[in-house]
């Protein structure tokens, strides 16, 4: 037992010094591969980066561009989960709703979210909605999707242990039995969502809605080849993301699962 | 209160465009408060018989009426502990058997006494808190029990509730099973695979034949209980049963 846990924690150990020298290596191959190529435009180096990320979280603006990206971010995901759970949810449930909405839901899924830029400036001109909509397309059907199949896929004999208790008419079932079996699939589809609407996040702010966002930030210093701050602020947007999708695990998927035996979600 | 009589029943399947005769001409009446066993080979219609009667399956002709009542869907009077296990894996023991008196309306402080006081019955209050996952399987039909129990239907069916169970366990939730039939004076229509545990429970076993299901036979058990597994009388009895069943050719028994 004891050496059980020994060895466990020099794993975790050799684990996090092998990270952490790779992650050196990659920094000096990069630095040493800048110097060679000897042109920021192409390759900034590391060391600069380095130094535009200290200057940039100590900067005034930071904080605005990050509330601003994650206001764009709120918006799309809010109408997504407004919009997409009940979609699925009904496409789910009712056989006939699931024949008149599959056809058009399968036309608009496979379009990219950001090949509605065009619609997105004309219905919405160039405000935060607009770079909130296309993160919203992206956001949607992943969510549709999910929270379809899982209602379909819900075992019957969920459904008929209810009813014998007497939860007979739909909404009842839908409340106490469909959606507590399918919040798995469901909150699955969520997580894959925000994936895909943080991926749309950077375009979906590159179209001119807003002067601030982290999206935006990478088009303007790219403008300005200053490109060491466009890796920062590259850098950034894969941190937070991480960072989101560590947060809707530890804090809404594991608790609202704690009843799945051994899942790993 | 709880008195079921069926006439003249039949169930038929469609397959494609073949039908598919399950059971046939079933006549059978419940009195209030009798342990009534149905007992037959694989695939002779028991479930089918039990979902039939739980409103859970149509029939094709024929009527079943409890309290004179025409049964026609699921309802709170016909509890059932299904056959697989049933219990809802997001709720723990105790929200699991809340919910039938939730869904009665009962306030939250009226369902979750109802609740103790079953779940006390079956002897598994300290675990209220615990979900399904982490119990073993004769407490999952416990708890599938004090859920069925918990709504205070007229009539129980139990569709092999036992089935999976080792013969250990088995023996011991059939004598609890009787204890809590013996206090709650409730109807109970039990499915089961075993001649021994139909003799040991019942008032009266039904015994229903290979495709189409008909009832062959239906034998009174007038022993009085407690009973015994080896006496002469269970002996008799089971012997009987048993002959029944061997008429039955390629009978699946086991
Ligand atoms: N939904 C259904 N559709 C078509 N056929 C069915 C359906 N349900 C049951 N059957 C058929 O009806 C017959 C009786 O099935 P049933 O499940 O009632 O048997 P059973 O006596 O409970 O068997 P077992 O002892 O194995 O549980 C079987 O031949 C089965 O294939
Ligand atoms: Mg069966």
């Amino acid at each position: 037992m004891n050496s059980f846990i020994i060895g466990m924690e020099s794993q975790n150990v050799q684990k996090i010094v092998i990270g952490a020298l790779s992650l050196a290596a990659f920094a000096i191959l990069w630095e040493l591969l800048a110097i060679i190529v000897n042109n920021s435009f192409y390759l900034p180096r590391f060391s600069s980066v380095l130094s535009a990320f200290f200057s940039v979280i100590q900067s005034s603006f930071f904080f605005n561009d990050v509330a601003i990206s994650l206001y764009h971010f709120i918006i799309g995901f809010a109408f997504a989960l407004i919009i997409g759970i009940p979609i699925g949810m009904l496409m789910g449930w009712f056989p006939v709703l699931d024949k008149a909405l599959n056809p058009i839901v399968e036309i608009f899924r496979p379009i990219p979210p950001l090949a509605w830029i065009p619609f997105a400036i004309i219905w919405l001109k160039l405000t935060h909605q607009a770079a909130g909509f296309i993160i919203f397309m992206g956001m949607v059907f992943p969510i549709i999707i999910n929270t379809y199949s899982g209602f379909k896929n819900i075992p019957k004999i969920y459904v008929e242990a209810a009813k014998v208790l007497g939860s007979v008419s739909s909404i009842k079932l839908i409340k106490n039995v469909a959606i507590p079996a399918a919040s798995p699939m469901i909150l699955s589809g969520i997580k894959t969502a925000m994936g895909v609407g943080w991926m749309c996040l950077a375009a979906s702010e590159m179209f001119g809605v807003s002067d601030s966002g982290i999206g935006y930030k990478i088009w303007f210093y790219y403008g300005i080849q200053a490109m060491d701050y466009v890796v920062v602020y590259m850098l950034i947007l894969g941190f937070i993301g991480l960072l989101l999708d560590f947060l809707f695990r530890y804090f809404i998927q594991n608790r609202v699962l704690k009843w799945q035996k051994g899942t790993v979600v | 209160m709880g008195d079921l009589i069926i006439e003249n029943l039949s169930k038929e399947f469609k397959k494609g465009s073949n039908e598919f005769l399950a059971l046939k001409d079933i006549n059978l009446s419940v009195k209030n408060g009798e342990f009534v066993t149905i007992l037959g080979p694989s695939g002779c219609g028991k479930t089918t018989l039990l979902r039939i009667i739980a409103g859970l399956e149509t029939y094709s002709s024929g009527t079943a009426t409890l309290d004179g009542e025409l049964i026609t869907g699921p309802g709170p009077k016909r509890g059932m502990v299904f056959q697989e296990y049933s219990l809802f894996p997001w709720k723990t023991v105790l929200g699991n058997v809340m919910f039938g008196p939730l869904m009665q309306n009962f306030s939250k402080d009226e369902a979750e006494a109802k609740a103790m006081t079953y779940l006390n019955l079956v002897g598994l209050s300290e675990f209220k808190n615990s979900y399904p996952y982490e119990l073993s399987g004769g407490m999952k039909q416990r708890v599938a029990i004090a859920r069925a129990l918990a709504n205070e239907p007229e009539i129980i069916l139990m569709d092999e509730p036992f089935g999976a169970l080792d013969a250990q366990t088995r023996n011991n939730l059939q004598n609890e099973l009787l204890r809590i039939w013996q206090e709650e004076k409730r109807t109970i229509i039990f499915v089961t695979h075993s001649v021994d545990e139909a003799v040991f429970l019942s008032d009266r076993i039904v015994i229903l034949s290979k495709r189409p299901g008909t009832i062959k036979k239906i034998i009174e058990v007038s022993i009085p209980r407690p009973r015994d597994r080896t006496r002469p009388e269970e002996n008799a009895i089971r012997n009987e049963v048993l002959r029944l069943l061997d008429t039955n050719e390629n009978c699946e028994i086991d």
